[in-house]
């Protein structure tokens, strides 16, 4: 087995995600999570899914990562079934709390994967000293996830998340756990990785600045049932080029403005919360 | 950007367990343990010196024990009376090396019911979280094993035994003690290591399911170190039971050689020789003491494995 995966230039002309018609109704509660959603993630684009609570953005997340089967519609990956594509671990995820294994160092944590998958030790501990170069935290392979701070934290989970140098890359709401100074600079950080690695990512997130500073298009979300209100692209330029300095710019608050209206152009009218 | 700055520095590195571990809390712990002890004999003595001579009856039931040397012999008495021999036969060992021989015979057949009751806790704690269908019908047995009264159960288990015969095996009756010992520590690690076993969050079981982790996979890297906390207590519990099914098994058995014929033995004595009886009392309290504290040895070579689970 091997880290440099030969077939990955055919891979990257193909679409990240292919969703079709996709629905979800939780039986038990006979909620109707997700109704009838298309959507199209580009290799390497960076897609990020907002809308209130109860849209079903995360619901959709987990039917890409195959946590969950969808109840209709279908579902590809790369080209693949959902579930081959998790068996072929083509995507790395990361969720809203770090969840890292107390008892195994940081470096142990991101090597976890590799581990799983019968990686060499010595292949295993390269892997992990470049990702924690990548993520700035090169002294901290050998502390323990407790003595590390949240932040610090979350960085470890998106370094573990890349261990396998995935093609897509499933965030959801990485950063709300995070205070907002943090948060920015984790945001900035993403960038940056995601320019490094050239992976797609699909990002949940409730934050409207978030969404528009990270995002190539911004897939708006209305709840009951949840589907895809809008997807407003970004005209910012390349999501992995752009820096802090962004924030300031007149762009990013009409983009902010632009994805806000498509927000509330549906949830008012309903009554649904929308923030 | 990529040197962490103040922003997200880590939390100054502490201790793994929130309990001190500087020598000067440990000499704290130390000096409130010995505390305790000074205070019960304290209170032993005051009550002797001025309780009822006859102690206080009401109606049938008596609330408060007789004071007389017979039923409550002064600490000092009893402390040299370890020091004494046995009986006044010549070459006669002290008292207070039968007693370790005898304890150390009952602590072998309790480590031994122990390690059984570990396998089967271990077995049954698998086995309830591979079926969730296991977990409800084996619960309410394993619940209801502990109501079954151990005076009854261990002449039982005696007999079956005395009646396993497999080629050169023969059952020695030291095992039915052992059998019973473990009947009791199996309960409370099974219960603690099914605990654990389940601990690990829904975030976890989708993380393992994202690297397409099999069962044995998560079992081993994920199930198992998470159920370390909750395991070591359960540990330490399933140790004083097997200390206590043991003594009690040996009793209702009448094993020879075990610190639980000593006690009754020596009880039969007591009108003559009051101090003599509280010899293997406090042997049974060293010995629980012993196991339990042997469990803690292992609790401190799993450290890394009781790190508290922090959240970002």
């Amino acid at each position: 087995m091997t880290l440099h995966n030969p077939s990955v230039k055919s891979v990257q002309t193909t679409d990240a995600v292919v969703a079709t018609g996709v629905s979800k109704v939780f039986d038990a509660a006979g909620v109707t999570a997700l109704d009838g959603v298309d959507l199209v993630v580009r290799a390497g684009e960076f897609v990020s899914l907002i809308g209130p609570s109860g849209c079903g953005k995360s619901t959709l997340l987990r039917l890409i990562a195959d946590l969950d089967e969808p109840s209709g519609g279908t579902l590809q990956i790369f080209g693949k079934s959902a579930k081959q594509a998790r068996i072929d671990q083509d995507y790395g995820i990361a969720f809203q709390q770090a969840g890292l294994l107390p008892w195994r160092t940081v470096a142990a944590n991101i090597e976890l994967p590799l581990e799983l998958h019968g990686f060499p030790k010595a292949q295993r501990a390269d892997r992990s000293r470049e990702l924690l170069d990548l993520v700035g935290l090169s002294d901290f392979g050998q502390r323990y996830p407790d003595e590390l701070s949240g932040g610090m934290q979350q960085r470890i989970a998106i370094a573990r998340a890349l261990a396998e140098k995935p093609n897509l890359l499933l965030m959801d709401e990485p950063f709300g756990a995070l205070d907002e100074m943090t948060r920015e600079r984790m945001q900035t950080e993403l960038t940056r990785i995601c320019a490094e690695t050239g992976a797609a990512v699909v990002f949940v997130t409730h934050s409207i600045p978030e969404a528009v500073f990270l995002s190539d298009r911004v897939v708006v979300m209305s709840p009951r049932p949840g589907r895809i209100e809008t997807v407003v692209p970004m005209a910012l330029g390349p999501a992995h080029e752009r820096g802090d300095q962004i924030r300031e710019d007149p762009t990013f608050f009409s983009m902010v403005t632009a994805v806000r209206e498509a927000l509330h152009q549906g949830a008012p009218a309903r009554g649904t919360d929308n923030r | 950007m990529t040197a962490p700055s103040a922003l997200d520095a880590p939390p100054a590195v502490r201790p793994a367990r929130g309990r001190g571990t500087s020598p000067r809390a440990n000499l704290m712990r130390i000096g409130l343990g010995a505390a305790a002890l000074l205070g019960i004999a304290v209170v032993w003595e005051l009550y002797k010196w001025l309780g009822p001579s006859d102690g206080l009856v009401i109606g049938e039931a008596r609330l408060l024990p007789r004071t007389s040397d017979l039923a409550m012999p002064h600490i000092p008495d009893m402390l040299t009376r370890l020091f004494e021999p046995v009986t006044r036969a010549d070459g006669s060992p002290p008292l207070w090396l039968e007693v370790a021989n005898a304890a150390a015979v009952t602590l072998g057949i309790a480590a031994v019911g122990w390690l059984l009751g570990l396998i089967v806790g271990l077995a049954l704690s698998l086995v309830m979280v591979r079926w969730r269908l296991a977990e409800s019908s084996l619960m309410p047995w394993i619940v209801l094993s502990q109501t079954v009264p151990l005076i009854a159960f261990a002449p039982v288990v005696r007999s079956w035994g005395s009646r396993i015969e497999i080629g050169a095996f023969e059952w020695q009756d030291w095992m039915s003690v052992a059998l019973i010992a473990s009947y009791l520590a199996f309960f409370p690690i099974a219960i603690g290591a099914l605990r654990g076993l389940q601990s690990p969050t829904a975030m976890h079981n989708d993380l393992m399911k994202s690297y397409a982790a099999g069962w044995w996979a998560t079992l081993i890297k994920l199930r198992l170190p998470a159920s370390v906390p909750y395991l070591l207590p359960a540990l330490r519990l399933g140790a004083a039971n097997a200390v206590v099914g043991a003594i009690v098994a040996e009793v209702s058995t009448g094993l020879r050689g075990g610190i639980g014929r000593m006690i009754v033995q020596y009880a039969g004595q007591a009108s003559g020789d009051p101090a003599k009886s509280w010899g293997p009392i406090f042997g049974a309290i060293i010995l629980g003491l012993l196991a339990a504290g042997s469990v803690a040895l292992i609790g401190g070579g799993l450290r890394n494995y009781r790190r508290a689970e922090v959240s970002a």
